[in-house]
């Protein structure tokens, strides 16, 4: 029993869980500047829909070549982590292998593994070829370039070089033990890892050890480092995809929502008893609302900024959107991706001001989204409807258009004379209420 | 022909001390709209021919607010929403019809929250409800075996899951149902929701009705049929800017069972 590896092994574990923890407290922090809103209805349909879409990927299989190779790597990256407990254990207790005493279960786990990582392999290749070879249409937008494409390589590299790295191990591993090493019982079966066993043939024992050692050592800090790097990706999402499914819309998709602060208005408004001038009761909340809709991602709400955080930037949004297909400006992606950019822009003048928000002199709109893709939306939900993480994008374009509208009167020239006309004669054009009946008689 | 419509409106209903069985909401494409009207007409024949007892409101409709909502003015919106339900709260109006899938969401969904609560049918959902109570038949008459394609309105389909209603009653007209490649729940939208109807587009590559009527005519239809005056408008405007208005007619659903019955 050495102590020096299970000492750095235990360090390594705690950096890489500390710093992911301090990752997800960032994180929690910065979703909760959003405006609160009380999500709490229909407990039982939430975790229905949490365990179809998110842990069933239902939404996923509608477009079935992506689907199924999402599945895989799913389901492998999910299954594979067993094998990530038993590393962990053996690494702090200086065991090899402890799982092994399970015996036949154990061989048909790591076999299960091996065939897992080899399906994960070909599905990433795949995936790969599609992002960078093939150039599917959605991974070519304008908001795909620079970090998000890196992005999207950079954890398909990563899975690569984790299967990789996993397939060694086992491979040395089973040379060992077929040389009949001390410590290197024989243990687990090893449908892939068998076929590198040529490479490994004529090595002597110390070298197989290192290589096993080694594969082994990075695997596990290969994978610690992947954990820490999904709060800077869109990989996120395998864990954010649970609560953002569990909190997703349960009401109409074309029910939008009753803006709150308004209907107060509107009710003071038609009241005859109430006297606008008078001054409002002692003690008695000021109730006016800082802002009309969202200019920033503080006016949005949390379940918005929840979103920008899972989106998993895969454009099936995008390709489904009308305004987009035409060539319009407008891709909800974008506008999921820019929210989040400047969520985690405000996140980190919050952090270099001592836990208080300095003015930047920027705000959400108009420094990332612009009037222009705003005003292309027909809102016509096929963005919510393709999302398979239960994204509504739609949301925070509405928000953005109450402010542009209610806060900046900054509609398009023809949607002021169309609200004028609703205003003064009950219809969108400029007809007479009056003459509203006059089509039974032409 | 005309003079042959019976329209009651609520307050005749009220003045004989009386509640129809439904309100019919007209909509404002319905009430001013040159050709929606065509189709508000289409579908009260329907009504006078099952002999439904309906109302409309006539001068005491308002627009439900819906362009003023997905504008961004949820001011005007309320107001709209908050005048209208003190009408109908005060005729006491339970069921409402209307051929408009917008003002049929926003009625149904968005006027709970402000005190409207009523039961909502869209047009298709009611007179499929009329063919399966034996109070209205459907033949095929002219249509029996055209090449028939569906697009499906945003705000009838994606917005409130409504995609069947309107297929059945094509079947029923023994027409040949063909279906886009954007269909049902991925349809793709005709370009005027989101009060896009009132305004120039952004600039582009495309309109999308154009986009939308290509879709149609890779179906060889020879009617494209429509649930919304909308939708109707602007793939009739996609149709004439690929030449086709002699050969394709994009027609409402009410409309075509009416010209089947040769109402
Ligand atoms: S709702 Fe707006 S953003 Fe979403 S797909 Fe439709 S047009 Fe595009
Ligand atoms: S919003 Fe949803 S569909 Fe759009 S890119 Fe993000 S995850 Fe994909």
């Amino acid at each position: 029993m050495e102590y020096l590896p299970r000492l750095l092994f235990a360090i390594a574990l705690i950096i890489g869980i500390g710093y992911f923890a301090r990752n997800v407290r960032k994180l929690i922090r910065n979703i909760k500047l959003g405006r609160d809103v009380e999500i709490s209805d229909n407990k039982s349909q939430r975790w229905k829909n949490m365990t179809m879409i998110a842990l069933g990927q239902s939404k996923m299989v509608k477009r079935p070549i992506a689907g199924i190779l999402h599945i895989i790597v799913y389901v492998g990256f999910v299954v594979i982590n067993i094998e990530v407990l038993e590393i962990i254990i053996d690494g702090l207790t200086g065991e090899h292998r402890i799982f092994s005493s399970a015996g036949e279960i154990y061989d048909i786990l790591i076999g299960t593994f091996e065939l897992l990582a080899f399906g994960v392999l070909v599905a990433v290749i795949i995936f790969w070829l599609r992002r960078n070879i093939i150039k599917l249409k959605r991974f070519l937008s304008s908001e795909m370039k620079g970090w998000p494409k890196s992005d999207g390589n950079i954890i398909l590299y990563f899975e690569v070089v984790l299967m990789c790295l996993f397939l060694t191990m086992n491979g040395a591993d089973l040379q060992l033990q077929l040389n009949g090493a001390e410590g290197y019982s024989t243990a687990g079966s090893f449908p892939i890892s068998q076929w590198l066993l040529p490479i490994f043939d004529g090595l002597s024992n110390s070298t197989l050890i290192i290589i096993e050692r080694a594969a082994w050592w990075m695997h596990i800090l290969g994978i610690l480092t992947f954990l820490n790097y999904l709060y800077f990706s869109k990989h996120l999402h395998i864990l954010l995809a649970f609560p953002n499914t569990y909190y997703g819309k349960l009401t109409p998709k074309g029910q939008f929502e009753n803006n709150e602060a308004v209907t107060k208005e509107v009710k003071m408004m038609m009241d005859p008893n109430v006297d606008p001038f008078a001054a409002p009761p002692e003690g008695a909340e000021v109730a006016v609302p800082a802002k009309f809709g969202a200019s920033d991602v503080q006016d949005l709400s949390w379940h918005n900024l929840l979103n920008a955080y899972t989106c998993t930037e895969c454009g099936r949004c995008t390709s489904e959107c009308p305004a987009n297909q035409t060539g319009k400006q407008l891709s909800p992606r974008k506008i999921m991706m820019d929210t989040r950019d400047r969520l985690e822009e405000v996140g980190k003048n919050i952090d270099a001001n001592k836990g208080e928000f300095k003015d930047d002199g920027k705000q959400l709109l108009g420094d990332y989204i612009t009037n222009e893709e705003l005003w292309a939306c027909t809102s016509c939900n096929a963005c919510v409807e393709a999302c398979p993480v239960s994204i509504d994008p739609l949301n925070i374009i509405m928000q953005m258009r109450q402010y542009l509208v209610m806060e900046q009167s900054a509609a398009p020239m023809e949607l002021n004379n169309m609200m004028t006309n609703i205003e003064n004669n009950g219809a969108p054009w400029p007809y007479n209420q009056m003459d509203r009946l006059n089509w039974k008689n032409e | 022909m005309s003079e042959l419509l019976k329209v009651p409106t609520m307050a005749e209903f009220m003045a004989a001390g009386k509640q129809p069985e439904v309100l019919f909401w007209v909509g404002c494409a319905g009430s001013f709209d040159d050709r929606a009207k065509k189709i508000t007409k289409a579908f009260v024949k329907l009504l006078n021919k099952a002999n439904v007892e309906f109302a409309v409101l006539g001068t005491e409709e308002s627009c439900t607010g819906d362009p003023a909502k997905r504008s961004g003015n949820e001011f005007l919106f309320q107001m709209q929403a908050v005048t209208n339900i003190e009408v109908m709260n005060a005729y006491e109006v339970k069921k409402i019809v209307t051929a408009c899938p917008h003002c049929f969401n926003t009625i149904k969904n968005e006027y709970p929250e402000l005190g409207g609560n009523y039961e909502v049918m869209h047009h298709t959902q009611f007179l499929k409800s009329l063919l399966s109570d034996g109070r209205l038949t459907i033949e095929g008459g002219q249509y029996k075996g055209k090449r028939i394609t569906f697009h499906d309105p945003c705000y009838l389909g994606r917005a409130n899951d409504v995609y069947e209603a309107p297929r059945d009653l094509i079947r029923k007209l023994d027409a040949e149902l063909v279906e886009m490649k954007s269909c049902k729940s991925r349809g793709l939208c005709c370009g005027a929701g989101g009060a896009q109807m009132f305004k120039e587009p952004e600039k582009g590559s495309k309109d999308v009705n154009i986009e939308r009527t290509e879709q149609a005519l890779e179906t060889k239809p020879q009617i494209i049929a429509a649930g919304c005056p909308f939708c109707n408008t602007m793939m009739t405007d996609g149709i004439k800017n690929k030449e086709k208005e002699n050969d394709i007619e994009v027609m409402d659903i009410a409309e075509l069972i009416a010209n089947a019955e040769d109402l």
